[in-house]
């Protein structure tokens, strides 16, 4: 084989790889958008603030060490003590739930009817609000997240694939992160469940007759605002398996609350109301932007990442406006 | 039949001279008063715009979700006020709604939309089950089309399912808003003999809001008629039927011959629905 194939294929894996991470986000847009129709602008700090949470919890922090060292003028910062992963993923959880609730009770509540556009800003006021208790509750420097999942790369990978290049030629096989391999792993997982959950149980088919008409929902006596607290616990839990992936990967820092950005092609892709297009826009836009970047990127300067995405969706916005697999809008003749 | 002594009897559901404003402006029912008897079927008839699905909501407590208030009157349900209950409530204690255009949940399969109808049910699997068999023995079509996707099945299917959801959640009083809309005639004949056929045999009592009043005043018990937002005239169904004005004005049978301006109506909205 010869190695620019092999480049291709490694490539490719890479992509399908930040594919899933994509889709992992994206994930959290769509189920609010269905059960709701609110756009949550904050879903991407919802990733941070949970990787901050999470961080935070593991490490002993006090939460809002500044404040109240500022007020009673202590000097305190750590408990001194630190919390197993698992425990620290689970109390995390716990917050996000406790999250969503006051969401819903403090805003959404007090906005039902109200005009998609009117929901919308309140999410935007949602995400910046959030980003200042992150800072606030946790300090805004840059924190390292270990939840225990090996990384670096695959030394068996590379030597088995080392093999594959044709005799003579410079190639040392294939490098791909153990983390992005986990990190795929557990998505998929996620996403599977998530499936067998909105299938196979009550609550499920309730999640997904709200989609689908919510005044009948009420009719039959399923309650919206118990239902909306179900979906963005379950959102802050994708945002929180998000934000611990993106974490553990680049570092629990500002930035990670603009993987948001990265859901957004995604979305235009996959339609807004579709798990699968979620799922397969973000492994398209992953695996595009790779191949782009890798065969096309160096001849124009490279750093095409940013917006190669983009292009891509506003061109199938252009051909297919309702997404690759917006929902079929049934329509009875 | 009910006679008129059983039907004073015993008031499931009373509704005291309510007023209805839709976004604080728009005043639509000015101060309607019914009652629904134990295991009867009372029509709530009248044209487009009357007020019927209002009514029926007020009760249901839709409104509240389409920025509609009750602002005068008040409703009881088994004489306790139930005028704060949310629409999951009233289903708990046996008052759910058909909305008129059936409202099914188009992606999800016929038999997810009746298990719907359950959500508020606490009784068990095996109780459950068994109301959906006795859903299946009443509308043995959506028994054939258990697995299609709702959003595929015919107007007719959709409004079987659309109550046999209803009656999933074992319902004492179904609130049924315009089971014949967009309808052809045989199939609006069969579900109203299902409906009659569900309140004589499981004692469901139904208020039913229709704008096809021959049909209507042919399977209920009570009428009352409404216009503009007021109740007009009320009275057993079968004297209704004879009453002159509501043949001339309703049943399309007035001096000028059979065929009125309101059949020419009706038929084209039909036509309408079917394009
Ligand atoms: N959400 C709403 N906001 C404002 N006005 C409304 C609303 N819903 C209904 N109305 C008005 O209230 C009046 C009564 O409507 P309603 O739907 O109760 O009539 P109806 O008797 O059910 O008519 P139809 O037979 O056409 O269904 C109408 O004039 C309608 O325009
Ligand atoms: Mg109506």
């Amino acid at each position: 084989m010869s190695p620019t194939f092999l480049y291709t294929v490694e490539v490719i894996l890479n992509g399908l790889m930040a594919g899933v991470m994509y889709a992992l986000v994206a994930l959290g847009f769509v189920l609010i958008f269905k059960a709701s129709g609110i756009f949550n602008y904050a879903q991407g700090v919802m990733a941070l603030f949970a990787a901050l949470t999470l961080v935070g919890i593991q490490q002993g922090q006090v939460p809002f060490s500044h404040l109240i060292n500022a007020v009673f003028g202590t000097d305190i910062h750590h408990f001194g003590w630190t919390v197993p992963t698992l425990l620290a993923i689970l109390l995390s959880l716990c917050v996000m739930i406790l999250f969503a609730w006051l969401v819903n009770r403090l805003i959404l509540r007090h906005l039902v009817n109200q005009e998609p556009i009117i929901l919308f800003m309140a999410t935007i006021g949602l995400a910046y609000f959030m980003e200042g208790l992150g800072d606030l509750m946790w300090g805004s420097d840059i924190k390292r997240l270990d939840v225990g999942l090996p990384s670096g790369g695959s030394f068996w990978l590379e030597d088995v694939t080392a093999g594959w290049a044709a005799e003579g030629s410079e190639y040392y096989g294939m490098y791909i992160d153990l983390l992005d391999v986990w990190a795929t792993m557990i998505a998929v997982t996620l996403v599977i469940v998530l499936t067998l959950f909105s299938q196979y149980t009550k609550t499920g088919r309730a999640l997904r007759a709200v989609a689908d008409d919510h005044q009948a929902a009420l009719s039959v006596g399923i309650s919206l605002k118990a239902i909306w607290v179900i979906v963005w616990s379950i959102a802050g839990f994708v945002a929180l398996v998000a934000g611990i992936m993106w974490g553990a990967k680049l570092g629990v820092q500002f930035s990670l609350s603009l993987i948001a950005l990265k859901a957004l092609p995604v979305l235009m892709l996959g339609g807004f109301t579709s798990i699968p297009g979620a799922i397969v826009g973000g492994l398209i836009i992953g695996v595009g932007e790779k191949l782009f970047e890798f065969s096309i990127g160096p001849m124009i300067g490279g750093a095409t990442e940013n917006w190669f995405a983009y292009v891509l969706a506003l061109l199938f916005l252009v051909f297919r406006p309702q997404g690759l697999f917006g929902e079929k809008i049934i329509e009875r003749v | 039949m009910l006679d008129d002594a059983e039907l004073q009897a015993d008031h499931l559901l009373e509704v005291n001279n309510i007023e209805v404003i839709y976004n604080h402006v728009i005043l639509v029912l000015k101060g309607v008063s019914l009652t629904v008897p134990k295991g009867g079927i009372t029509a709530l008839l009248g044209g487009n715009g009357a007020g019927k699905t209002t009514t029926l909501k007020a009760v249901s407590n839709l409104l509240h979700s389409e920025r509609g208030e009750i602002t005068k009157g008040s409703i009881l349900y088994r004489g306790e006020r139930v005028g704060n209950l949310s629409p999951s409530d009233l289903v708990k204690k046996g008052v759910i709604q058909v909305m008129e255009g059936r409202h099914c949940f188009e992606h999800l399969t016929i038999e997810e939309n009746l298990m719907t109808g359950a959500y508020t049910r606490r009784d068990g699997k095996a109780a459950i089950s068994d109301a959906l068999d006795m859903v299946y023995t009443y509308f043995p079509r959506l028994k054939e089309r258990r697995k299609s996707q709702a959003g595929y099945t015919s107007g007719g299917e959709q409004q079987m399912c659309a109550i046999g959801r209803a009656l999933m959640s074992k319902p004492e009083t179904v609130l049924l808003d315009e089971p014949s809309m967009g309808l052809a005639p045989q199939l609006v004949e069969e579900i109203f003999g299902i409906v009659k056929a569900l309140n004589e045999n499981e004692g469901v009592s139904f208020l039913l809001a229709e704008q096809n009043t021959n049909v209507a005043l042919r399977f209920a018990h009570y009428g009352y008629i409404l216009e503009s937002g007021r109740i007009v005239m009320d009275g057993p169904a079968a004297e209704l039927r004879e009453n002159p004005d509501v043949k001339e004005f309703y049943l399309g049978m007035g001096d000028q011959g059979r065929k009125s301006f309101r059949d020419v109506r009706s038929y084209r909205r039909r036509k309408r629905w079917l394009s």
